[in-house]
């Protein structure tokens, strides 16, 4: 028989030797950070493509690209934002199209008129090019969800409106009013319908939901008397529009001038 | 007498080599790598811009996404793969079939997690709920309160990852929503100080369940220019501590490379975020020592 003994004796000391090494090595001490590299890899055409990703998408964009490539008008000319100080094209086109669609829902309900369409230069997303008119422009000048709101507001605020126009110094789409601003930067001679503002009086303004509820920090809109949201999201005010018309107008009238 | 001879000097010696042989061992799993990728803003851009675009012809696409984070999967498998928000609305994508292309496609390509944009609020919490099922990776938010909504539970406000034995923590912060998206969106959804919040999450991540490394996921937005008193990612590196790598989001910001801010305890976060659209791919990579004592002398950062 082999005597063990002794060599019991060596093994409970390597165990708790090996018990105190691991101890100490693993559970004490944390990783320590020691280097970081940044940076950024572009994506494009020198990236290969995933086959299968490009299976899954297919059919989605087969049912999307047929359904915005419809033809619904023509365009004559190139309609942007960026030219015109206090006027452009498209916003001229945007305000005088809400206004009008707008208004055949807000007396259809509510039996009233609206007077004024007021949006932000900035929540038209892109130009409408000279050209066929489709679908998918209307997706691209305007990919938000809003809806168009009609407000009540009293003159007073329609004149905090002007002042905001003025202040923003930018051509945010209007149409139903006219005003010119004088020299030491105020507005003036602000026509409503063709009709000089009257604080006292009632205005219906056709906004978007996001400007009524105060966005791009339009205040006068918090102070309505009265909201009605007519559930009709300005893609497709802009969408029943084009299938509506042949030519899209270009229009150029002025609405705010500089004294 | 021999016989025992033999068998103390082998138990010896085998005590011996499996001592070195675990020595050893401790000495090549010592660096940890850890890859970081990160999109923000994608905004429903599925396909490519197309060649003929004025601003970014032929820049991003899935497809493309996918094939890159699959290579850098092949060569380093120790990933994780972010977002910081806004995922949804840009492209009619989002428009036809409301974001379910979008979470199916990012739990195809194995994202990790992704924080909360304003716009993945623009077909309101329900538009969000609904969608939910498509997602397999986690949303992660800590400063928006859900309770009173359908999206209780189903927004995490931190997730420590382990990866390779590398303790992760990420949290997520939003943006204010009130003058940004329409009350009627995001209903009961509370929104909590940015600032307060990430101090809480630094003090649990770090201190507490000892992360070797806390990444904020932000939508707050990279800097305000024209609005000093507006949280943003600079601003929230400042005025923290314990936070590694904040990837941000919002502001659409185009950086050359990360930027190295100082925090409130003098050490050195990084921020980044990576422009929009699925134009570009984050990388950060981290390599962690165990040998080396807790310091933050031996540290050096490349960008």
């Amino acid at each position: 028989m082999v005597n063990l003994k002794k060599y019991n004796g060596v093994l409970k000391l390597f165990v708790i030797f090996l018990t105190l090494f691991f101890t100490v090595s693993c559970s004490q001490k944390n990783y320590t950070l020691t280097k970081i590299e940044g940076k950024q890899l572009p994506v494009n055409e020198k990236v290969a493509e995933t086959p299968e990703i490009e299976k899954f998408i297919a059919p989605y964009r087969e049912h999307i690209n047929k359904d915005l490539d419809n033809v619904l008008a023509y365009s004559p000319e190139t309609l942007e934002k960026s030219t015109g100080k206090w006027q452009t094209t498209i916003g001229n086109l945007m305000a005088d199209v809400c206004l009008q669609r707008g208004n055949a829902v807000f007396k259809a309900r509510e039996k009233k008129d609206l007077d004024i369409c007021f949006l932000n230069h900035g929540g038209i997303r892109a130009i409408l090019p000279k050209g066929n008119v489709t679908t998918r422009t209307a997706f691209e000048i305007m990919p938000f969800e809003n809806n168009l709101v009609v407000l009540a507001l009293k003159g007073e605020q329609i004149l905090e409106m002007a002042t905001y126009i003025i202040k923003e110094n930018k051509p945010h789409p209007l149409a139903g009013m006219t005003f010119t601003i004088s020299k030491d930067n105020t507005a003036k001679n602000i026509l409503v319908q063709g009709k000089p503002l009257d604080s006292n009086k009632t205005y219906y303004v056709a906004t978007n939901d996001y400007l009524a509820n105060g966005g791009d920090s339009m205040n006068f809109f918090l102070k309505h008397t009265q909201k009605f949201d007519l559930e009709y999201k300005l893609r497709n005010v802009l969408i029943d529009y084009f299938k509506e018309v042949d030519t899209i107008p270009v229009i150029k009238d002025i609405r705010i001038t500089e004294e | 007498m021999k016989r025992r001879e033999f068998i103390e000097k082998t138990a010896a010696s085998t005590a011996l080599l499996s001592l070195g042989l675990s020595l050893s061992s401790f000495e090549t799993n010592d660096i940890k790598h850890l890859t970081i990728l990160h999109t923000n803003d994608v905004h429903s851009h599925i396909d490519p811009f197309p060649a003929d675009d004025p601003r970014n012809p032929n820049q991003g696409g899935v497809s493309r996404r996918a094939a890159l984070i699959e290579s850098i999967r092949k060569e380093n498998p120790n990933v994780l793969l972010l977002d910081a928000g806004d995922i949804f609305q840009g492209t009619p994508y989002f428009n036809y079939y409301g974001g379910e292309i979008e979470f199916k496609l990012m739990s195809t390509m194995k994202y990790d997690a992704s924080t909360i944009g304003n716009h993945d609020f623009d077909n309101g919490l329900d538009g969000l709920y609904a969608q939910m099922p498509h997602a397999t990776f986690e949303f992660i938010c800590s400063n928006y309160d859900f309770t009173n909504t359908v999206m209780n539970g189903l927004v995490k406000p931190y997730k420590i990852f382990n990866k390779n034995g590398i303790k992760v923590g990420v949290f997520g912060l939003g943006i204010e929503m009130s003058g940004l998206v329409d009350k009627k969106l995001y209903k009961e959804t509370v929104y909590n100080d940015p600032v307060e919040i990430a101090q809480d999450m630094t003090q649990l991540l770090k201190k507490q369940e000892k992360c070797d490394l806390v990444i904020c996921l932000s939508h707050l937005g990279y800097k305000y220019r024209d609005n000093d008193t507006k949280i943003s990612d600079l601003k929230l590196a400042e005025l923290t501590q314990d936070i590694d790598l904040i990837i941000g989001g919002h502001t659409h910001t185009f950086l050359d490379k990360p930027t190295i801010v100082q925090n409130k305890a003098g050490e050195k976060v990084l921020v980044n975020q990576v422009g929009c659209y699925g134009i570009n791919l984050g990388r950060i990579d981290f390599y962690f020592d165990k040998n080396k004592a807790h310091t933050n002398q031996g540290r050096s950062i490349i960008v």
